[in-house]
């Protein structure tokens, strides 16, 4: 009898994976604009510099801070540069500071949380609190300290980036670790004599990975934010290059006569912000069912 | 005879009737459309009835009884029909009514007390807030009313347990507190929805005898929701058998259990295991396939699919519900066939002949094995001197030979799955030396050499947490292969098939993800895990104890198949004592952490027993309900690990403890004969005498059980 049980199971029709997914993104639109907002931005990244109607440097005393008009659609800064174009080609210098900053965070802290998470004991003990430690000075704090250490540059930002945020990664993946590790299918490889790097890499792993995959894309999030505060506080990318954090701080000056030249870079960065946070709850949502928010 | 299709104006209240259900149909709103749950349902209940409804999970018994009380999820609705409460249409209410009727005239009593009991308020306030509320009782009255109805569930020291919070009480006190609570009102209907089956069978009994008493003097009526037919059989004066959101089969517990007039109730009770009942003289029945989903359910009847008695009729029209006898409803085309001649569907288990042996070589030895867990005290660790240990097991010693299964049973907590762990190697023997095939094991998993480690392997209870989510299950069977044994690719691939082949599971699974089988589909695959390295003897902890009847028949059958071919030794770990003894050829009794009886499966399974071997087997629940089992009761539950009882372990729920000598002295072993050993003071011929005669002493349990 025991033969027919799993011989009859319903034939369900099953949809390709692609197609899987996009129905899932289609029925949260928040997801749906928030990844639109970030392909959109990526895209600029990418073509930026050979759109932009203007050489993002260009100076034009005869025209600085014209409101926005045909010839200027965000109007020009205090040397008459034109900010659409300024915005345009910055872009780029967003994704790829905020981005290999956010990598080098989300690589390290699996490191941290899958080594500590695995070990346990004195070692997992020191190492997270350790992490406490970062997590207790305020970013924004430590990041300018660092890099008044540093000194300002493209790469010293994206590597304080990345050292800010090992620890939120590392917590993030040391519980699923410590979750993980009591399953029994974890007992079980051990019961047959694998290594502990095979039981890390192959059985802990790739449960993993969904879980880090949302804490990066929320981690990115964040860290465009702290990008364009260090840009704003003059600690980030240097002028003349069109940071938008930079060009903020710099529009404070010029802001009773010109609301446009803070308007337009601030907007802009809020309006990535918030599709990339739209964007990493979707992916919350569909990698993680059932799963919680830990912020 | 009365045959006849029962139409709605055939169902009439009379006086007796407190709960009555009419053509009942749930819906629920999905993104795939709605969808009906519950289909149909007309049902009765008369003051003081107990009545139960039995099903595999998924079968609509509790979406049955929340829509009966109106408290479905948001997406839920009854979309038809009617539920009258003494005559009052509860579906016509509006919600601010149907509020004081929850708790005053219908109460719940949920599956997992620790989940029901809040655990910031001390539990007396939870009982006197549901008099203060529905009562209109004063702060004093409510407080009186609650030591009322604590005394009344038998509690011992209801004043000084008014005060204690949940994580003070274990569960059976916990199901106590809610059974108390949901008496306050004197209500007119409780639904009890599996409220023993996160207890141990000890607790399980009390608690059942301690509702049967209840409703004798309350006339209190019941709709007692499980999936245990023993539970069943024991408690319920009628029942309703689901399946699939129908009801399949109802009438009173002897017409159900007796004349079985639907297949389906047949073939759920050909799954359950006998307690007299052993591998070698019986294989057991299961229902192959599993339940329709409310979506794809079939055209006909709803069982025909599964059903070996199906014809052409069947599948084309959903046959009615007939009334064979008075009362007795059957939703079987084909009832009176099954009448005449019972032989067409029987729940019999088959014969079968299994090899008769008691030698085997010696496999495995285990010595003197102790398990101590150091605890921190915490602050009191401070001034405490030496460590506070948890002796999980203290000097356990076990023999296998080759072939045979090693049934290890007791309540949860008494060691017996740290023992199964100390053996595997996952967790590290304190002291004690482990023996397989005459070559003595490191005690820590590390130091094993691999030709040790693929000796022993183990299934485990949970069978989401045993397969790794993001491998297939293919990969899941063929690491083992690959890790230990020498083989090519090809041969691998081989071996997997059969491997597959050989626990029933089709070959295309191997290419599936856990998450798309089902919870016995997932055990195959651990079970063909665990076979894939050869292993000489294979640990099985809890390995069905969270499936469902059918299911666990099938795995069981399976077990005994591959024993059979492969001649593997098993140490079959479980509660569940009708599951061991079927299995086992041989049974060890554990308590805190020792064994006390020791022998065959038959031998222990007859008298004499030891005293705790006794109280296990009368708490039982045997799925019929001509069976007239020995009342023993077992007080409380078991004593904590750290302050182990000195004298006999099992003194202070012994309901057969002789004196001073059980607190004072450790007992010796007495042997009835070569195989069967007793750990107790009491003299066997005592013991035999005392068993045989059924005479038990219950005046040492003050407050337990009267």
């Amino acid at each position: 009898m025991a033969e027919i049980e799993t011989l009859q199971r319903h034939n369900m029709s099953t949809p390709s994976k692609f197609s899987i997914v996009v129905k899932k993104i289609l029925r949260r639109p928040t997801t749906f604009i928030g990844i639109a907002i970030v392909l959109f931005f990526l895209l600029l990244a990418i073509i930026g510099p050979y759109i932009a109607p203007y050489p993002y440097s260009a100076q034009n005393l005869a025209e600085k801070l014209q409101p926005p008009s045909e010839k200027h659609i965000f109007g020009t800064d205090q040397f008459g540069r034109d900010i659409f174009s300024r915005l345009i080609v910055g872009s780029r210098d967003v994704f790829v500071v905020a981005g290999s900053g956010t990598a080098l965070a989300a690589f390290l802290g699996l490191l941290v949380g899958l080594f500590s998470g695995y070990r346990g004991g004195i070692i997992d003990e020191i190492v997270m609190r350790g992490m406490d430690v970062i997590l207790s000075i305020p970013p924004l704090l430590l990041a300018m300290v660092i890099l008044f250490s540093l000194g300002p540059s493209k790469v010293n930002v994206s590597l304080v980036v990345g050292f800010l945020y090992i620890p939120m990664v590392a917590r993030v993946v040391r519980s699923v670790v410590l979750d993980l590790k009591t399953r029994q299918f974890i007992e079980a490889a051990k019961l047959r004599g694998e290594s502990s790097a095979y039981i890390l890499f192959k059985e802990i792993l790739p449960n993993v990975l969904p879980y880090l995959a949302v804490e990066a894309s929320m981690r990115f999030s964040y860290a465009i934010f702290l990008v364009a505060s260090l840009g704003f506080l003059g600690l980030g990318v240097q002028p003349p290059s069109p940071d938008w954090g930079l060009m903020v701080g710099e529009a404070r000056n010029w802001f009773h006569q010109a609301r446009w030249v803070l308007y337009f870079p601030a907007g802009t960065i809020a309006l990535l912000v918030v599709g990339v946070g739209f964007m990493s709850d979707g992916l919350r949502n569909m990698l993680l069912p059932g799963g919680v928010s830990d912020d | 005879m009365i045959n006849k299709t029962v139409q709605e104006n055939d169902i009439q209240l009379d006086n007796k009737t407190v709960l009555s259900v009419r053509n009942l149909t749930v819906t629920y709103d999905t993104k795939a459309g709605p969808l009906d749950t519950v289909r149909n349902i007309s049902l009765k209940i008369n003051a003081g009835e107990v009545y139960g409804l039995v099903g595999e999970s998924g079968s609509g018994k509790s979406t049955l009884a929340r829509a009966i009380v109106r408290y479905l999820p948001a997406n839920g609705r009854v979309s038809s029909g009617t539920v009258l409460l003494s005559g009052t249409d509860l579906m016509k209410l509006p919600m601010s009514e149907m509020r004081r009727i929850w708790g005053a005239k219908i109460t719940m009593v949920h599956q997992d007390p620790g989940a029901a009991v809040n655990p910031s308020l001390p539990v007396g306030e939870q009982i006197a807030e549901v008099a203060r509320v529905h009562l209109r009782m004063s702060k004093a009255e409510a407080r009186e009313k609650a030591i009322e109805m604590l005394t009344k569930v038998r509690m011992p020291d209801p004043k000084s347990v008014m005060k204690r919070y949940a994580h003070q009480l274990s569960g059976g006190m916990l199901q106590r507190i809610l059974i108390a609570s949901a008496m306050v009102t004197n209500p007119q209907l409780i639904i009890m929805d599996e409220p023993t089956t996160a207890l141990d069978v000890t607790t399980e009994a009390v608690i059942l005898d301690l509702i049967n008493e209840l409703m004798k003097e309350y006339n209190t009526s019941i709709i007692y929701i499980t999936h245990n037919l023993g539970v069943v059989a024991r408690m319920c004066d009628r029942v309703g058998v689901m399946y699939a959101g129908e009801l399949m089969e109802e009438g009173t517990i002897r017409q159900v259990f007796k004349s079985k007039l639907h297949p389906y109730t047949r073939g759920l009770l050909g799954c359950v295991p006998r307690i007299e009942a052993s591998k070698s003289d019986v294989s057991l029945s299961s229902i192959p396939g599993f339940i329709p989903r409310p979506d794809q359910l079939p055209a006909g009847c709803i069982f025909a699919p599964r059903c070996s008695l199906v014809e052409g009729a069947c599948m084309a029209s959903r046959p009615s519900r007939v009334e064979a006898e008075t009362g007795h409803f059957t939703a079987c085309r084909r009832w009176e066939e099954l009448k005449q001649k019972p032989e067409l569907y029987t729940d019999a288990q088959q014969r079968r002949e299994g090899s008769e042996r008691i030698e085997g070589p010696l496999v495995l030895e285990a010595r003197n094995v102790k398990k101590y867990f150091s605890v921190s005290g915490g602050l009191s660790s401070l001034w405490q001197r030496g460590p506070i240990e948890v002796k999980a097991v203290d000097d356990i010693s076990i023999r296998v030979r080759g072939g045979f299964t090693m049934g290890i049973v007791g309540e949860s907590g008494c060691g017996k799955t740290t023992f199964a762990r100390c053996i595997s190697g996952l967790d590290e023997a304190t002291s004690g030396e482990i023996i397989l095939e005459g070559e003595r094991l490191p005690n820590t998993l590390l130091k094993r050499l691999p030709s040790q480690l693929k000796k022993i392997q183990m299934v485990f209870q949970n069978p989401d947490a045993s397969l790794n989510p993001q491998h297939t299950v293919g990969d899941s069977v063929t690491r083992p292969l690959v890790l230990l044994g020498k083989l090519s690719k090809k041969q691998v691939q081989e071996r997997v098939r059969e491997l597959f082949k050989a626990v029933n599971l089709p070959e295309d699974y191997i290419h599936r993800l856990p998450h798309e089988l089902s919870g016995g589909e997932k055990q195959r695959v651990a079970i063909a895990r665990a076979f894939a390295s050869d292993p000489t003897i294979m640990i099985c902890d809890e390995p069905i104890a969270s499936l469902d009847v059918s299911v666990q028949a099938a795995l069981m059958n399976l077990l005994v198949k591959l024993q059979e071919s492969k001649g593997t030794s098993y140490l079959f770990i479980s509660h569940d004592l009708a599951a061991v003894r079927y299995l086992s050829d041989w049974i060890a009794v554990v308590y805190l952490g020792r064994i006390w009886e020791v022998g065959s499966a038959e031998d222990v399974f007859m008298p004499p027993y030891h005293p705790y071997t006794e109280a296990l087997l009368s708490a039982i629940p045997i799925p019929d309900p001509d069976v007239r089992q020995e009342r023993i009761r077992l007080v409380g539950s078991v004593p904590s690990a750290v302050n182990i009882p000195p004298g006999c372990r099992f003194h202070t729920r012994c309901p057969r403890k002789l004196g001073k000598i059980c607190e004072e002295q450790e007992p010796t072993w007495q042997h009835v004969n070569e195989f069967h050993s007793i750990c107790c003071h009491i003299q066997l011929d005592e013991l035999r005498a005392l068993q045989g005669a059924g005479s038990i002493r219950q005046t040492d349990n003050p407050g337990e059980v009267s």
